[in-house]
């Protein structure tokens, strides 16, 4: 049976179908049978991403004496010796310090709330142009050693799927998940009570043609 | 204040303070864009009693038909780009390009300027080697090939995708003498492709669902944590932008539209969902994409994109040429929904009237308006302000930095002022 006749067996008309799909509860809303089974094996050739909890750790482990030969190689180019970023290229160095005041800077020691998340952004996404190329290990070591430059976890500290979802950031408690408009103005007509001095203007206009 | 958020001591020894790189200063294009305006102003038109002429392409016939198989716009409107900000960011493969809104007409952006912002360059995709994977808490794991996809019911929906980091650097005061610049990382398009609520009914949600990720297929595997309410409510697996494939610039051969939620959200090349209970915390939701108030603390998932509005016309790349009637232009739009209303003020946001909303006024998309007013060079404080279906009012820069300070850069949603000069000439300003 093709799977437009299980549909019509199942009473449902292409045009009803998105109207249906919308009000039943999950499990029960009508299926195309369209795509193909997903395999263990596909899945866990992409799954790559690692959460807050843990979850998504593979097995492997570093220290940042272990990673600081790698990060030198791999990464201090763009990100300096000491983690203070070269040119326009991101710090991975800093406090909290830097949170308030009128030039803030957010770092991964400053600012980033899980150890977590730096273990998956530097295995997903760095060495920038080369992504995904580094192995468990190696993204371990780094990871240690990042955090260790920022003296979030001692020099000798091992890293692993058990020890670093348990690696407390300085910056944690810091966030607060956004519910609704946190601005409430009102739409006065007239006479309205507002500063209409100019006190800034812009100066630069210097943008370029793309390929200029 | 409940906490203090960034009390710590410096406990840092080996921290250099590396300064902003300033190199921005160095150029200044704005005598040679308003160059020819002084002209224009002194009235000096064609005189009427010379013939007109007869141009040579209406004597010859041009190209015939198939001499552009895919056309592309007239030569003389070059300058109708995107453009960059060359100081910006440390590359060009992690970094923005910008719509001219200045220049366009109505409400959709054509495909080849909608706004870029990428975080690894733009992958070149084969689709006949791309497939969305879908995993995690579900019955069954499914991949779907592009052809899978197109043998679903398609919907074609009407929506804008505006950077979340659009007009962050005007938050510290004006900045950019351009429209394209402050207001430029905003596009608005046809999206054609499957309710992502389709797909998850394939795969059959477990009950423990509440969180998805999206990933893409780039070099950054740029992946976003989204809520599964938005996801069986209007989230779209697109392919489809302006009636035909999506650019590679924006994602093709896939990406995920989250109507009205900030631009990253809106993950490009998708290649995979997973389901699951929570969120995953990518860097792109934590150390970048929330909103860090004066307190030290910091708002995150700010998904949606709050009422804004500004004027296209004028601008600085769009002076007042002609005393007289002037049709004020421009464009308003709200994550929330539809546009209720936009109001103008030619006094700085003393006092306001309604402008015209020309249809169509779609919900989550750009909403064209226009006000008649009448220049006879006298200086003004131009701005607009909207109210979208939910009562929520586009704030002042005071109003928002009175609770996010001046380094929250992201979902700057504040009134733009435009200072018109007797010239005719149009700065942004920012009033105080
Ligand atoms: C060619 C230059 C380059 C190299 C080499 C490089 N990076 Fe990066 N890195 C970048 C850029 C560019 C970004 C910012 C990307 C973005 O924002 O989209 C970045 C961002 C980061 C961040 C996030 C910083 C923040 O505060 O958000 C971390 C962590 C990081 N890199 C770690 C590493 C590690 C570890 C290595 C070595 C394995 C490495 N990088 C190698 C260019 C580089």
């Amino acid at each position: 049976m093709s799977s437009w006749d299980k549909l019509v067996v199942h009473g449902l008309l292409l045009a009803g179908a998105m109207a249906w799909t919308g009000v039943l509860a999950a499990g029960e809303s009508p299926r195309y049978g369209f795509g193909s089974a997903l395999s263990e094996t596909e899945i866990s050739s992409w799954d790559i991403d690692v959460g807050p909890d843990g979850a998504g750790l593979p097995p492997g482990s570093g220290t940042a004496a272990q990673g600081e030969a790698l990060y030198l190689a791999q990464c201090a180019a763009c990100h300096g010796e000491f983690g203070e970023g070269v040119g326009r290229y991101p710090a991975l160095l800093g406090t909290r310090a830097s949170l308030v005041g009128e030039r803030t800077r957010k770092t991964v020691g400053g600012y980033w709330p899980y150890a977590t998340t730096l273990w998956d952004y530097i295995n997903r996404a760095m060495p920038f142009g080369n992504a995904q190329s580094l192995s468990p290990d190696q993204v371990y070591a780094l990871t240690a050693y990042v955090l260790a430059l920022n003296e979030i976890v001692a020099e000798d500290a091992v890293l692993d799927a058990h020890t670093l979802p348990a690696v407390r950031m300085p910056n944690r408690d810091c966030f607060v998940v956004a519910k609704g408009p946190d601005i409430k103005a009102a739409a006065c007509m007239h006479d309205c009570a507002v500063p209409v001095k100019v006190v800034g203007r812009a100066a630069r206009l210097d943008g370029a043609t793309v390929g200029e | 204040m409940a906490v203090f958020c960034a009390h710590g001591s410096l406990v840092m020894s080996k921290l250099s303070d590396s300064k902003p790189n300033r190199r921005g200063r160095r150029r200044f294009l704005r005598a040679s864009l308003l160059g020819s305006l002084g002209a224009a102003l002194t009235g000096k038109s064609m005189a009427g009693d010379q013939p007109l002429e007869v141009p040579s392409w209406t004597r010859h016939p041009g190209p015939g038909v198939g001499n552009t198989p895919y056309g592309v716009p007239s030569p003389f409107e070059k300058n109708v780009v995107r453009r960059i900000l060359p100081w910006m960011s440390a590359s060009r493969e992690s970094s923005v390009s910008f719509t001219p809104l200045q220049d366009l007409h109505g409400i959709i952006t054509p495909s080849g300027l909608h706004f870029e912002r990428h975080h690894a360059g733009v992958p070149a995709i084969d689709p006949a080697a791309h497939v969305l994977a879908i995993h995690g808490m579900v019955e069954r794991p499914l991949k779907f090939t592009l052809e899978d996809l197109q043998r679903f019911p398609a919907v074609s929906r009407v929506h804008f995708i505006e950077c979340a980091g659009n007009g962050a650097l005007e938050q510290h005061g004006a900045q950019l003498n351009g429209l394209q610049f402050t207001h430029g990382m905003l596009s608005c398009s046809e999206w054609t492709g499957v309710p992502l609520k389709l797909l998850l009914a394939e795969a059959g949600l477990r009950p423990t669902a509440k969180w998805l990720l999206a990933e893409g297929a780039d070099a950054a595997a740029m992946a976003r944590s989204f809520p599964v309410d938005k996801a069986l409510d209007d989230a779209l697996i697109a392919y489809g932008q302006n009636g035909e494939m999506l650019r590679p610039e924006q994602g093709y051969p896939l990406r995920l539209v989250l109507p009205g939620w900030e631009g990253v959200a809106n993950v490009k090349w998708l290649r995979r969902i997973e389901v699951g209970d929570r969120p995953w915390e990518m860097r792109e939701e934590t150390a970048t994409y929330t909103d860090l108030l004066p307190s030290g603390k910091a708002r995150q998932f700010t998904f949606v994109q709050e009422a804004k509005s500004v004027i296209t016309s004028p601008c600085p790349e769009k002076p007042l040429r002609h005393k007289g009637p002037v049709i004020v232009t421009g464009l308003a739009w709200s994550g929330e929904g539809r546009v209720k209303r936009v109001d103008v003020s030619f006094d700085g946001g003393r006092n306001w009237q309604p402008a015209k909303l020309k249809g169509p006024i779609l919900s989550k998309a750009l909403t064209r308006f226009e006000i008649p007013w009448e220049w006879h060079g006298q200086e003004a404080l131009l701005q607009s302000r909207t109210i979208d279906e939910t009562g929520y009012v586009q704030p002042s820069y005071q109003q928002l930095r009175a609770l996010r300070g001046t380094n929250s850069m992201y979902h700057n949603n504040a009134i733009q002022t435009w200072q018109v000069r007797a010239n005719g000439e149009v700065d942004n300003v920012q009033l105080g």
